[in-house]
């Protein structure tokens, strides 16, 4: 069989890179993504490895990227990103990067200090040149109230006003300060300033119109210009404390108006020429962060690879001589030959004279899985992968769950309306997979990206079996012409007009023999009593694909047994688990397509199935009365079956165990005694590097005693107890849990209908021009709920059962899934890995 | 008219599926065991899925109940046959 039926046949090997080839090469099979490597030295803590160093410079050198990167992305500059990936730089290179990237966060943090520096001073300025604009209006409004206090006034506050004018035109007694403080603390400010003050100050604000920028943070602030008149030194301590606990800024304002304005249009220049300065220091940075745009992209991954490398390297161990890195690795015997070659390139790029050794070695030890997928089946792989991966060359279900997966999925969702939607979204997906691979949309988008072939897959079985159930958004056509016919004579217009029900007789309007070719008939369609009979049809449909695809999982656990060459199994699991579901199972099945080919409406008796199912047990053996007989030999045969079944259970149970403790003591018996292996002698790892490593033999030592199995009979008998329960109450619940793809497809059909009725319908049977806006309103909705419930919300549910069908009742009778993932060192994994 | 031309017509397609076009997938095809396998399913699921509701048709044993209105308007819209 070709590929992903079993994992790759998968080889350990020991690498032997010359001191100064191992970057290049491992570099080379970083590219390459084939191997991957075991940690050599896991006793050693990582602070403590040989290349400890590197990989922390490859962290700084990270660091100082996502500054730069966040920088770039602040002054919103586009990064270049041509989508070519650089090679591994050269380990001397490394340090030109360093030096590049040092000079650049240097220069990046001068030009930020500055820049808020400059920032600062001017938000100081725009602050000041507010406060005399506005206070420059109180002040106007105190002369002007001036004028008006000889007049008598109601209002408090004008008069206060005026007096204090007074006060401070006459005698200059009140004093006064002026600061910026944020809009959101005002309040609390005024607050307590009243109440610290007992009321003994005068506060104006006003409010800065434009929103000024935070200096350090770049945000947008909006902030208050206030004035405070108050008397006394004591009162301006206070207040300044105040102000300094709510972080407002105070500013000098002159007294009088003539140096209010000269200070005005001091402030005005200044910050003129400030903006002229902010402007150039402004452009110097976007030269800088543009230079370094051009080239993040690319810094970044050759970051990222050489930290992945020196990563690698750090679980290699070192020589006796210190010439030589050791290195073990997993890969696929196919790929030793480009392996090999990779090798070659590493070491010729390096200039090494001493070409790279790659021995393959043998181990007990059990290899990872690796199943080499495609785009077309990466998603089915990991839908069985979301399971357990599997053990290393089991049988693989991916291959056949890309047919029964959707096939089972549309047993459930049967609708071809609904199934051409999903279909023409998978078809979609798959088209423009090119242009939406490279939109990053989140877990969910990729999740369904990643099943594009599934949900392409699930709609061209939805349209099939919605053909076959005759469903189109829950309509039926009539492409070949009913099968039932209204004949004159049964079916006369005065007998339709009398009688308000009607049910036509298999004898007098059908044919036997004759059913409708492809699928059900259209005329169940507008029955009443359509689910009387879809439910018995569906529920015995659901039986029987249930029961054959369990046939095929333990069919499948046959080919396990015969590649690992475990005959036991054979002859003490595989051989009574057929007998078991064929005799009551597979029985079942061809007692209903019997029924279905022998009995008619002209039968005498129409005996039922799940009553001679039952009999079956419970009269073992009685004499079958004439009206609930199926065939001539069913009295016979019935017991027969029943009793083979029986016999399987402790076939099952017992053979196996007693079987493997004859042959486990028929050995004890040759040996004589035991030799027990010594496993407590060499188990020190190998700490330091500076440690002669024996790295070969370290191994071997570990493995060995993983082949004395001691024997011990009550475990291996729990053990097939377990298999032979869950095989025997399996095949039973599991049955039943196959008549959900019965309950999802009645639930997916009533739903559609409901919707039609309900909605569509309504649009349909208004009358006159109201019909046609009628209608045009509830096919939106009924469109819109089509695709939120039917096709969503169903979709999900269906998807979600036949996962479980696949998961449970189908795996479990061949499938371990207990292995280990293949994680071949590669950049590109690294890359995404880092993505997410 | 029998069922029978149906039953041969559509079984012989789906045998035709499962057990001719499997070995007209080029050889030189990688994923030829694949493709094979998944024809070969694909075939036994349809067919099989097609006949369980043929045979579940094929003698009926109650016949449909209908309401004399829609009865009325099929007898117009599909016509008479007696037999």
């Amino acid at each position: 069989m070709g590929s992903l039926f079993r994992s790759e046949a998968m080889t350990l090997c020991q690498l032997f890179l010359q001191s100064e080839a191992a970057y290049a090469c491992v570099s080379e099979l970083g590219e390459l993504g084939l191997v991957q490597f075991r940690d050599l030295n896991p006793d050693v803590n990582i602070f403590q490895r040989k290349f400890v160093n590197e990989v922390r410079r490859c962290e700084e050198m990270e660091r100082k990227l996502r500054f730069v990167y966040k920088e770039i992305e602040r002054a919103s500059i586009p990064m270049v990103d041509t989508g070519d990936i650089p090679d591994a730089p050269p380990p001397r290179e490394m340090i030109d990067l360093e030096s590049t990237f040092e000079q650049l966060e240097n220069e990046m943090k001068e030009i930020n200090s500055n820049q808020e520096a400059l920032n600062k001073n001017f938000l100081e300025l725009t602050e000041l040149k507010f406060i005399l604009r506005k206070t420059q209006t109180f002040f106007d409004e105190v002369e002007n109230n001036q004028i008006t206090a000889d007049q008598p006034n109601n209002d408090d506050q004008q008069a206060l006003l005026a007096e204090e004018g007074k006060t401070i035109q006459a005698a200059k007694r009140l004093s006064f300060v002026t600061g910026v403080i944020q809009r959101e603390s005002l309040p609390g400010f005024e607050r307590l300033l009243w109440r610290a003050c007992r009321g003994n100050v005068f506060l104006r604000t006003a409010e800065i119109e434009t929103p000024l920028e935070d200096p350090r943070t770049g945000d947008s602030i909006i902030k208050c210009v206030f004035i405070i008149f108050f008397q006394g030194e004591q009162l301006r301590l206070r207040i300044k404390k105040i102000c300094e606990g709510f972080k407002a800024t105070l500013y000098p304002c002159p007294e009088n108006a003539a140096e209010r304005r000269e200070m005005a249009i001091g402030v005005m220049t200044r910050i003129e020429d400030l903006q002229v300065v902010l402007n150039q220091t402004k452009e110097h940075r976007n030269t800088v962060l543009g230079a370094a745009a051009k080239n993040i992209n690319p810094w970044i991954i050759k970051v990222k690879k050489i930290k992945g490398i020196y990563h690698a390297l750090n679980m290699f161990n070192l020589d006796v001589t210190h010439k030589c890195l050791i290195a073990e690795c997993w890969c696929a015997v196919d790929d030793l030959d480009r392996i090999h070659q990779a090798l070659k390139r590493g070491s010729e790029k390096s200039g090494s004279t001493v070409p790279s050794i790659l021995n393959r070695m043998e181990t007990k030890e059990s290899p990872p899985t690796y199943n080499i997928t495609n785009k077309f089946t990466n998603g089915f792989q990991n839908i069985v992968d979301a399971y357990g991966v599997a053990d290393y060359q089991e049988v693989n279900p991916a291959p056949f769950a890309i047919v029964t997966f959707p096939f089972l999925f549309g047993v459930m969702f049967g609708d071809s309306g609904h199934g051409t939607l999903m279909f023409l979204f998978g078809l979609y997906l798959v088209l423009k997979e090119k242009s939406i691979a490279k939109i990053k949309g989140g877990e969910m988008v990729d999740t369904v990206f990643g099943g594009r072939y599934i949900i392409l897959l699930m709609g061209i079985c939805a349209i099939y079996t919605g053909t076959i159930y005759n469903d189109w958004f829950s309509r039926s056509l009539n492409i070949f012409g009913s099968q039932w016919y209204f004949s004159n004579v049964t079916l006369s217009d005065e007998f339709v007009r009398t009688h308000s029900d009607i049910q036509l007789n298999p004898k007098t309007a059908f044919h036997n023999q004759t059913p409708y070719p492809v699928g059900l008939d259209p005329i169940w369609q507008l029955a009443v009593n359509k689910l009387t009979f879809t439910n018995s049809f569906k529920m015995k449909m659901s039986v029987i694909l249930g029961i054959f695809q369990m046939s095929f999982g333990v069919v499948l656990s046959l080919l396990n047994h015969l590649y690992f060459k475990r005959t036991v199994n054979i002859y003490c699991e595989f051989i009574p688990e057929v007998i078991f579901l064929g005799c009551i199972f597979g029985y079942m099945i061809g007692l209903i397509f019997f029924k279905w080919l022998a009995f008619t409406c002209y039968s005498e008796f129409q005996p039922s199935i799940l009553l001679a199912m039952i009999d079956m047990f419970l009269n073992f053996g009685a004499t079958i009365p004439k009206d609930s007989l199926l065939y001539a030999g069913q009295g016979v045969l019935q017991p027969i079956l029943v009793a083979l079944a029986v016999v399987a259970v402790p076939w099952m149970l017992l053979v196996k165990p007693l079987y493997l403790r004859r042959e486990h003591q028929k050995a004890m018996a040759a040996k004589g005694s035991t030799v027990r292996y010594d496993t407590t002698s060499e188990t020190a790892p190998i700490v330091k590097s500076e440690e002669p490593p024996e790295g070969v033999e370290h191994n071997e030592q570990k493995e060995e005693p993983e082949e004395e199995e001691e024997f011990d009979f009550g475990e291996i008998f729990v053990h097939q107890a377990i298999h032979t329960i869950e095989y025997c109450l399996g095949c039973i619940s599991n049955t039943a849990s196959y008549l959900r793809l019965w309950a999802l497809s009645l639930a997916h059909a009533e739903l559609s209908e409901v919707l039609w009725v309900m909605v569509l319908k309504i649009g349909f049977s208004t009358n006159g021009y109201a019909g046609f806006v009628v209608t045009w309103f509830m096919f939106g909705g009924w469109a819109a709920l089509t695709i939120a419930i039917l096709l969503i919300m169903e979709g999900l549910s269906a998807f979600l059962h036949a996962l479980r069908l696949h998961w449970v009742e189908f795996q479990n009778k061949f499938y371990d899934g207990q292995g280990m993932p293949f994680q071949p060192f590669s950049f590109v994994r690294i890359m995404k890995a880092e993505e997410e | 008219m029998s069922g029978l031309p149906a039953f041969l017509g559509i079984t012989f397609s789906w045998l035709f599926i499962g057990a001719v076009v499997p070995f007209l997938i080029p050889k030189a095809n990688t994923n030829r065991g694949l493709i094979q396998t998944c024809v070969v399913i694909a075939a036994f699921c349809g067919w099989m899925f097609w006949l369980i509701v043929f045979l579940a048709q094929l003698n009926p044993l109650i016949g449909p109940e209908l309401n004399n209105h829609t009865l009325h308007i099929m007898i117009q819209q599909w016509g008479r046959r007696d037999g």
